[in-house]
C-alpha cells in the first residue's frame, strides 16, 4: 500500500521551505503536494518518492511528520474520468476524508490519490470493479 | 495632619524598640499554632535566641506555599473562639489562602486604614464611596471599617452598576472614592456619556489599589476626574490594605512600620539588601493576634526610598510596585500562576514540553493566549483530531483558570525550551 507524509506546519510564512529544504538535500523527490488549513495551522501532504526515509528525515529535524496509507487509483485523464471511481465509492458508502488528483501523461493518465478510514476495503472494491489500483512502487515512480 | 501624631512621627530608635518587643511577643504567641511549631523545629530556630531586630534575620522566610500547606486553620494562633473574621486571597480553583482576625486584629486595621485616610488629608466631613468589592476580598471590608473609624459617611457601593455608581456620587456628594484604576477609567466614560462633566462631581480624591497601573495612569485618571489620586498597598496575608499607603507629597507609600517589618531582599539569594536597593519585598507582620506571619516574601518588587518624607511621618517609604519575582498575572481580577497552566498542559498526551503564555489586550478584555508543541509521536496527519485536541486543551485549562483560553497548537521545537530562563510570560498588553 503506497503511503504519504503528513506534516504538521503552523500557517507561517517559511514552512514549506524548511521541508523542502530537508527533502532536497536528501535527493527526495516530491511527487505532488497539498495543504490543508485549518486557520492558524495546517497539515501538509507530500507524496514522495521515497516516503519512509522522507518521514524519517523530516522527524529526526524534530518536525512532526507521519506515514498515512492512501490509495492510488489511475483514471482516465478525459471527462467522466473521476465521476466513475466516485461512483463505485459512494455506491459502495466509502467516505473519502481527503483527496488530490494528478496528471501523469496529459489526456491520458491521471491518478486519484484519497485517504479513507479502511483503505484495504477501498482498494478491493475499486480493483473487484476492473480499475488499476497503483501499488507503492508504481506510484512513486510514475 | 495625623491620626495618631506621636506613633506616625516617633523617632526611629523608639520605633525600633517598640517593633522589637512587638516582635518578641507575636513569637511567643505564634507557637499556639501548630504550622509554627512545627516550622521553626523543622528548621531549628530557637525563638528565644530572637533578641534584637538584627536576628530576625535567623528565621526562615514564609511564603504562599506554607499559607496553602497549613490550610485551613494550622496558622491559628488563638482559640477559635477569638477569631471574629477570616478573608480569602482572590485565588482560582484549589486551596485560598485564608486570614484569621481577632477582633483587636479588626480593629487595629481599621486604625491603620484611618490613619492612612487622614495622611491623604481624609476628614469625618468625607463621603466615602467604596467601589471595591466586598466579601472574602480585603479590600472592600478594610476600608469600609477604617473610613467608619475615621467618621465619614460610607457608601459601601461595591463595584459594578455604573449608573448607579453616578447617582450615589451625585445624591450623597462622594468626596472620596476606592476604586481599582481600571473602574476609574471605565466609570469616567460612562460618566460623561451620561452628560455630567466629572470635573463638576464633589469628587477630590481617589485611592486606586487592587490592580498594577502605572504613574502616567494616575495622572490622565486626576486630569479626567478633576481629583488627587493615590497609590495604595497591600496584601491579604498582612491584612489587606493598609500596610502602606501616600501621603499628600504622593511620592512613594509609608509603610507603617510599628505594623510592619520591612526588609529587601535578593529574590535569588535571599540575602537582605541595604535601604534603597531594589529588591523583593518581605513584611512581617507583628501585631497580629489571629494569625502572625514572619518574613513572608511577598514577591513584589520595590525599593525602600531612605530619604524623610517632608510630611515629618518616620516610617520609610517604598516605590511603586515594579513588577513580581514570579510570573503570577491578572487576568480580569483573577490571579493566576502559568504553573497551574504548565500542571494541566503536562498531563495531555499530545502536549510536548514546552508552552508559552501571551497576554493581549482585545479592547477592554484581556486574553490570555496559550502557545502548546504538539507532540511530535502524537500526530496522525488527522485534522479532525487536531481540532479535537485543540478544544480538549481549552476546555481543560479553562477548568482549571476560569478564563477561556484561546489555544494555538505550534510545531515541536518552536518555542523556548523549559530549561534555564524560559520566557512563560508574555505580556503583550498596555499597562493602563
Amino acid at each position: 500500500m503506497p503511503h504519504q507524509v503528513s506534516v504538521f506546519a503552523e500557517n507561517k510564512p517559511g514552512k514549506i521551505e524548511r521541508i523542502t529544504k530537508v527533502l532536497s538535500a536528501n535527493g527526495v523527490n516530491i511527487r505532488a503536494i497539498t495543504i490543508s488549513d485549518s486557520g492558524d495551522y495546517g497539515i501538509i501532504k507530500l507524496l514522495l518518492d521515497r516516503p519512509a526515509e522522507g518521514c524519517e528525515l523530516l522527524a529526526k529535524e524534530g518536525i512532526a511528520a507521519t506515514l498515512k496509507d492512501i490509495v492510488a487509483v489511475k483514471m482516465k485523464d478525459a471527462p467522466g474520468g473521476l465521476h466513475g471511481i466516485a461512483s463505485i465509492l459512494s455506491a459502495n458508502s466509502i467516505n473519502v476524508e481527503d483527496a488530490y488528483g494528478f496528471m501523469v501523461k496529459s489526456h491520458e493518465d491521471a491518478v486519484f490519490v484519497f485517504q479513507v478510514t479502511s483503505p484495504q476495503k477501498a482498494e478491493k472494491i475499486l480493483k473487484d470493479e476492473g480499475l488499476t489500483i497503483l501499488t507503492d512502487k508504481e506510484l512513486y515512480f510514475l | 495632619m495625623y491620626w495618631n501624631q506621636d506613633l506616625e512621627t516617633i523617632d526611629r530608635p523608639a520605633l525600633e524598640r517598640l517593633q522589637l518587643s512587638r516582635l518578641r511577643a507575636a513569637l511567643e504567641r505564634s507557637v499556639r499554632a501548630p504550622f509554627y511549631r512545627t516550622f521553626f523545629e523543622t528548621h531549628r530556630v530557637d525563638i528565644d535566641t530572637i533578641t534584637t531586630l538584627e536576628h530576625l534575620r535567623d528565621l526562615p522566610f514564609t511564603t504562599k506555599a506554607d499559607l496553602r500547606t497549613s490550610y485551613p486553620d494550622g496558622m491559628m494562633a488563638v482559640p477559635r473562639r477569638d477569631v471574629v473574621r477570616l478573608h480569602a486571597s482572590s485565588g482560582t480553583t484549589g486551596k485560598s489562602t485564608v486570614i484569621f482576625y481577632t477582633q483587636k486584629d479588626i480593629s487595629e486595621w481599621a486604625d491603620l486604614i484611618a490613619r492612612s485616610m487622614v495622611a491623604t488629608g481624609a476628614t469625618p466631613d468625607d463621603v466615602f464611596q467604596n467601589m471595591m468589592g466586598y466579601g472574602l476580598f480585603t479590600g472592600g471590608l478594610g476600608l469600609h471599617y477604617g473610613a467608619e473609624r475615621l467618621g465619614c459617611l460610607v457608601i459601601p457601593s461595591s463595584s459594578g452598576n455604573s449608573l448607579k455608581q453616578l447617582q450615589l456620587m451625585q445624591d450623597f456628594q462622594a468626596t472620596i472614592m476606592h476604586i481599582t484604576p481600571s473602574y476609574a477609567l471605565h466609570l469616567v466614560e460612562i460618566i460623561k456619556e451620561n452628560g455630567v462633566d466629572p470635573h463638576d462631581l464633589t469628587v477630590k480624591k481617589a485611592y486606586l489599589g487592587a490592580e498594577p497601573y502605572t504613574e502616567a495612569t494616575r495622572k490622565k485618571l486626576e486630569e479626567l476626574w478633576g481629583m488627587d489620586a493615590y497609590n495604595s498597598y497591600g496584601l491579604s496575608e498582612m491584612n489587606g490594605p493598609g500596610v502602606s499607603f501616600e501621603c499628600v507629597h504622593k511620592n512613594g507609600m509609608h509603610v507603617w512600620e510599628d505594623f510592619y517589618i520591612i526588609e529587601i531582599i535578593d529574590p535569588d539569594t535571599g540575602a537582605v539588601l541595604p535601604d534603597g536597593a531594589e529588591g523583593e519585598l518581605v513584611l512581617t507582620h507583628v501585631n497580629r493576634e489571629a494569625m502572625p506571619m514572619f518574613r513572608y516574601r511577598t514577591r513584589d518588587l520595590t525599593r525602600i526610598i531612605p530619604e524623610p518624607c517632608p510630611c515629618g511621618r518616620t516610617h520609610r517609604r517604598i516605590e511603586r510596585i515594579k513588577g513580581r519575582t514570579d510570573d503570577m498575572f491578572i487576568i480580569g481580577g483573577v490571579n493566576i500562576f502559568p504553573s497551574q497552566i504548565e500542571a494541566v498542559l503536562m498531563a495531555i498526551p499530545e502536549v510536548g514540553n514546552n508552552y508559552q503564555i501571551v497576554l493581549e489586550r482585545d479592547g477592554s478584555l484581556d486574553k490570555v493566549h496559550v502557545k502548546v508543541e504538539l507532540y511530535s509521536k502524537m500526530f496522525h496527519g488527522d485534522m479532525k483530531e487536531l481540532q479535537t485536541l485543540r478544544k480538549k486543551i481549552t476546555e481543560i485549562v479553562r477548568s482549571t483558570i476560569i478564563v477561556n483560553p484561546v489555544i494555538e497548537l505550534m510545531e515541536p521545537g518552536s518555542l523556548p525550551p523549559s530549561q534555564g530562563k524560559a520566557v512563560r510570560v508574555i505580556d503583550n498588553r498596555e499597562q493602563r
